[in-house]
C-alpha cells in the first residue's frame, strides 16, 4: 500500500501542470469555483464556448481523452495518468460536463461495435470537442425498465425508419450526433428485439424539446423522431444485440460519472466554520460536529473507493458493479446535507437569492437539483438491486413479464388507449 | 499509487483465518458467552505461537516486526470470527503503549512475554457513569502508590500487566499513565453487552506503580488514534461476517414461495448494510496506511476509520437479526453474538460521538468548495 507518485508518476504531474498553468483558462478561475449541482459557472463568459476552447486547447497539444488510442485522438495513457490528468485539471475539468456523455459513454461504445472508417471520421472530433455526442436511451415508458422502450425502427432497403419518444436526453440540444437503442422486433421477449445506432442529430425528422425541471432549470430534453432515416451501416452491433450493446455504454456510464459526483461536504463545511448558532461557530456545536462526522466518512469513503477502484484498474482489473454505491451515497449526501444547511439559517434559509441570502440561495439550489441524482442515470432502488443481485448474490425480484413476447406484455390502461 | 495489501499480507490474512476458522468457531466463543471460560486459552495461545501478537513488535523485543498493515488484518480476522481473547487490550493498548512511552528495562521485561501470550494486558481508564474526562479522575498516586477504582476495565480479570490513567499528587495539570501488575490489585469481574469478553472492576489501594509517562492525557489520546484503526479493523470484520450471514441466510430461507432475498424490503437492506461496509472498508485501508507510514493524516484517517466502523458493524449486526426474523433473536442463533461484539467495541474505546468529535476537531481547517 502505497499513496506516494512513483518516479514515472511524478514526472507525469509535473508535466500535465506545466501544461494546465501556461493552456488554462484561468479568467474562468473564480467563476467555476462557483459550479456545481447541474450548472457550469462561467460568469459573463459563454459557457458552451469556453467549454469548447478548452477542450481544443487540450486536443491540440494531447490532453483530450487521454486514454483513448492515439490515432482516435486521445493519448494512450493510463488509468493512474488519468487520474493525475483530473487532479491536476482541477476546477478547469468542470467545463468537460458538456462532454461526460460523448467521450464517456458514446465512444467507449463506438469503439467497440463501430466499423474502422466511422471510428476514424468521429473519434477525433468527439475528443477535441469540436462535435458533441448524446444518449437517447430514456423514454416516457422506458426509464427504470429500459428495455419496455417503445422507439421502433423499421427496415427500408439500406435504411432503418425511426419513429417514437426518448426523453431525459441530456446535451441534446447542443449535440452533434447520438446513439439511440430502439426496437426492431416487437414479437420477442423485450430485451431480445433491440437495436442499437448512432445518427445525425440534425436529421429531417428530429424534433428537440427542452423539459422545464421542478428546479426551474433546463438541462434535459424531450427528442421526437418523426420517420428519421438511419443508413444501415450506421447500426451498432447486430440486429436484435442492442440490449447487449447497451450494457458496454452503462458499464461506462459508472466509471464516467462514479469518481465525480459531488457530495455537497466542502459547502457544508465551509457554511458550518462561519456560520453562528447560538453564539458561537455552528461548527462547535455537538449535534452539528455529529452530523458533519457521519458526512466526512462517507465523503472520504466514496474518494478511497474511487482510489481503489483506479488502482485495480491500473493492474489489469475491471471496475465491478460495487461502484454503483457512488451515486446513491453521494445523492441521498446531498440531499440531507442541503435540508440541514438551511435548517441552521433558520427562517431566512427559505430565500433563493444569492444578492441577499448567498448561503441559503447556495444550499437551495442544491436542495432543489438533489431529487434528481438520486433517479438520473438509475434510480437510489435500481441500484440497490443492482448491489443486492449483482454483488452481494441475490436472487432477482418476481418477473412479470420474463420471457414473454414484447407486444404480450401488460400495461396500464392509460397506455392502451 | 497502490491501494491495495500486498499478496504476501493477504497470504497472512488467510492463514489467521484459517487458522480462527478451525480453531475459533461459534462452540468457542459460546464456552466463554455461557461462562464456561474467561477467554478462549487455547485461541490466545494458538494466535501466539503464529507469532500474531508480536506482529508489529521489532524482533529486538521477541515480535516478528511484520508490521501495522499486517496487524490491521489479523484485527479483522479476531473481529470476523468475535474471538473471545484479551488481544486489542494486550496488543493494541498495553503494548503499543510501551512501545511508545515505556523505557527500555520495560519494553525489555514485558513485550517479549506480550508476544509469547505469558502476559496479558489491560488498559484502565474509566471510573463514573459518564464519558472520559482528564479534569474527573480520581484515581490518584502519591510517591509509588495508586489508590483508586476503575469501574470497567475490559479483560481486567485476567490481565497480568495494568496500563493505568490517574493523577499524580504532586499536583501535574494531566493525568499520567503508570504500569500495574495485577499481583498489586483486587479485581471483581462485571458482565457487560459483550459476554464473550471479559470484563472487570479493578480496584488499587495502595498498588506498586511505575509511571509510564507523566503527559498521561495527550499520550492517551495519541494512543486512541494508533489503536483506533485496529480496533476499526476489528469491526470491519464483525461488520463482514455478519453480512455474509445476513445475505446466506437471505439466499436460503423461503418465504412465501421464494427465496426471501428475492424481495426488494430485503434486498435493499442488504445493500444498504454493504455500502456501509464498503464505506468502512475504505477509510480502513486509508488508515492502515497513515498507521503503518506515520502520516500527519493518521489522527484524522484514524477517527474516520473508526466512526465508519462502528456505523458499519452496528447497522450489519442489526440488521442481521431483522433479516433473520424471529430466528435471529433467539440465543440459539449467532446473529447475537455479532449484535453484542459490535455494540460492546462501539463503546470500548471512547463511544461514537466522542469519536465524531474527534474526527471533526482533525478535519484541516478551510475545505475550499
Amino acid at each position: 500500500m502505497d499513496f506516494s507518485d512513483t518516479p514515472e508518476e511524478a514526472g507525469f504531474r509535473a508535466e500535465v501542470r506545466t501544461f494546465v498553468d501556461e493552456h488554462a483558462p484561468h479568467y474562468l478561475a473564480p467563476f467555476l469555483a462557483k459550479s456545481g449541482f447541474g450548472n457550469t459557472h462561467t460568469g459573463d463568459y459563454d459557457t458552451l464556448t469556453e467549454a469548447k476552447k478548452w477542450q481544443k486547447t487540450k486536443a491540440e497539444h494531447g490532453w483530450a481523452c487521454l486514454m483513448w488510442p492515439t490515432q482516435y485522438g486521445g493519448r494512450g495513457a493510463s488509468p493512474m495518468q488519468n487520474v493525475i490528468w483530473s487532479q491536476e485539471e482541477g476546477l478547469y475539468g468542470r467545463l468537460s460536463s458538456l462532454f461526460i456523455i460523448g467521450q464517456g459513454m458514446c465512444a467507449p461504445t463506438m469503439m467497440a461495435y463501430a466499423s474502422e472508417a466511422h471510428k476514424q471520421r468521429y473519434l477525433p472530433k468527439l475528443a477535441s470537442g469540436e462535435e458533441v455526442w448524446c444518449q437517447l436511451f430514456s423514454e416516457p415508458h422506458g426509464g427504470s425498465d429500459l428495455a419496455g422502450l417503445r422507439t421502433r425502427a423499421q427496415k427500408s432497403g439500406d435504411e432503418w425508419v425511426i419513429n417514437g419518444q426518448k426523453i431525459w436526453t441530456s446535451g441534446a440540444q447542443h449535440s452533434d450526433f447520438g446513439i439511440l437503442i430502439t426496437r426492431t422486433d416487437p414479437d420477442v421477449a423485450k430485451h431480445k428485439g433491440l437495436t442499437m445506432f448512432f445518427l445525425d442529430m440534425k436529421s429531417p425528422g428530429v424534433k428537440i424539446v427542452p423539459i422545464r425541471q421542478a428546479n426551474g432549470n433546463s438541462e434535459f430534453n424531450e427528442v421526437y423522431f418523426d420517420n428519421v432515416r438511419i443508413p444501415d451501416h450506421q447500426r451498432l452491433g447486430e440486429v436484435g444485440e442492442g440490449w447487449r450493446v447497451s450494457i458496454t455504454t452503462l458499464m461506462n456510464e459508472r466509471m464516467a460519472i462514479g469518481g465525480s459526483i459531488p457530495t455537497g461536504f466542502p459547502e457544508i463545511y465551509e457554511l458550518v466554520q462561519t456560520l453562528s448558532l447560538d453564539g458561537a461557530p455552528a461548527v462547535e456545536n455537538p449535534a452539528v460536529k455529529s452530523r458533519l462526522a457521519g458526512w466526512y466518512v462517507k465523503a472520504a469513503g466514496l474518494g478511497h473507493n474511487a482510489s481503489r477502484m483506479i488502482s485495480a484498474l491500473s493492474k489489469g482489473e475491471m471496475p465491478g458493479p460495487e461502484n454503483s454505491m457512488g451515486k446513491l451515497v453521494a445523492g441521498n449526501m446531498m440531499q440531507d446535507i442541503a435540508k440541514f444547511a438551511l435548517d441552521l439559517q433558520g427562517q431566512a434559509g427559505s430565500l433563493v437569492d444569492p444578492e441577499i441570502a448567498e448561503g441559503a440561495a447556495r444550499f437551495q439550489a442544491m436542495l432543489l437539483r438533489s431529487p434528481a441524482v438520486r433517479i438520473e442515470g438509475g434510480t437510489d432502488q435500481i441500484l440497490r438491486n443492482i448491489i443486492g443481485e449483482r454483488v452481494l448474490g441475490l436472487p432477482e425480484d418476481l418477473r412479470a413479464d420474463k420471457g414473454m413476447p414484447f407486444n404480450k406484455i401488460p400495461t396500464s390502461q392509460q397506455d392502451k388507449s | 499509487m497502490d491501494f491495495d495489501f500486498s499478496d504476501e499480507q493477504k497470504l497472512l490474512a488467510d492463514q489467521v483465518k484459517r487458522f480462527l476458522d478451525e480453531n475459533c468457531d461459534s462452540r468457542v466463543v459460546r464456552s466463554v458467552l455461557e461462562g464456561e471460560a474467561d477467554f478462549a486459552e487455547a485461541v490466545w495461545q494458538g494466535l501466539a505461537d503464529l507469532g500474531l501478537h508480536g506482529t508489529a513488535i521489532p524482533e529486538t523485543y521477541g515480535g516478528t516486526g511484520a508490521g501495522y498493515l499486517e496487524l490491521c488484518l489479523v484485527a479483522q480476522q479476531l473481529g470476523a470470527h468475535i474471538a473471545p481473547v484479551p488481544f486489542a487490550s494486550s496488543v493494541y493498548l498495553v503494548a503499543e503503549a510501551l512501545l511508545l512511552w515505556g523505557s527500555e528495562a520495560q519494553k525489555l521485561i514485558w513485550l517479549p512475554k506480550l508476544c509469547t501470550g505469558e502476559v496479558k494486558g489491560a488498559l484502565a481508564t474509566t471510573e463514573s457513569l459518564t464519558q472520559l474526562r482528564p479534569q474527573d479522575v480520581a484515581t490518584t498516586c502519591s510517591g509509588d502508590r495508586l489508590n483508586g477504582t476503575k469501574l470497567v476495565v475490559s479483560d481486567g480479570g485476567i490481565a497480568d500487566l495494568f496500563v493505568v490513567l490517574a493523577q499524580p499528587e504532586s499536583g501535574s495539570p494531566t493525568p499520567a499513565l503508570y504500569l500495574v501488575t495485577a499481583d498489586q490489585v483486587q479485581v471483581q469481574a462485571v458482565d457487560s453487552v459483550d459476554l464473550t469478553r471479559n470484563t472487570a472492576r479493578v480496584t488499587f489501594a495502595g498498588a506498586s506503580a511505575q509511571l509510564l509517562t507523566g503527559e498521561g492525557w495527550s499520550a492517551l489520546q495519541k494512543l486512541y488514534d494508533r489503536a483506533g484503526v485496529l480496533f476499526a479493523f476489528e469491526q470491519l470484520g464483525c461488520a463482514q461476517a455478519a453480512l455474509a450471514m445476513a445475505v446466506a441466510y437471505a439466499q436460503e430461507r423461503f418465504a412465501f414461495g421464494r427465496a426471501i432475498g428475492s424481495f426488494q424490503a430485503i434486498k435493499h437492506m442488504l445493500a444498504d448494510m454493504y455500502v456501509a461496509m464498503k464505506l468502512a472498508e475504505s477509510n480502513c485501508y486509508y488508515a492502515a496506511w497513515a498507521l503503518a507510514n506515520n502520516s500527519a493524516d493518521l489522527p484524522l484517517a484514524g477517527a474516520t476509520a473508526r466512526v465508519a466502523a462502528t456505523q458499519a458493524s452496528q447497522l450489519c449486526a442489526r440488521d442481521n437479526i431483522q433479516v433473520h426474523g424471529g430466528m435471529g433473536f433467539t440465543w440459539e442463533f449467532d446473529c447475537h453474538l455479532y449484535y453484542r461484539r459490535a455494540n460492546y467495541l462501539a463503546l470500548e474505546l471512547g463511544s461514537l460521538s466522542e469519536w465524531e468529535a474527534r474526527l471533526v476537531d482533525h478535519l484541516p481547517l478551510q475545505q475550499s468548495a
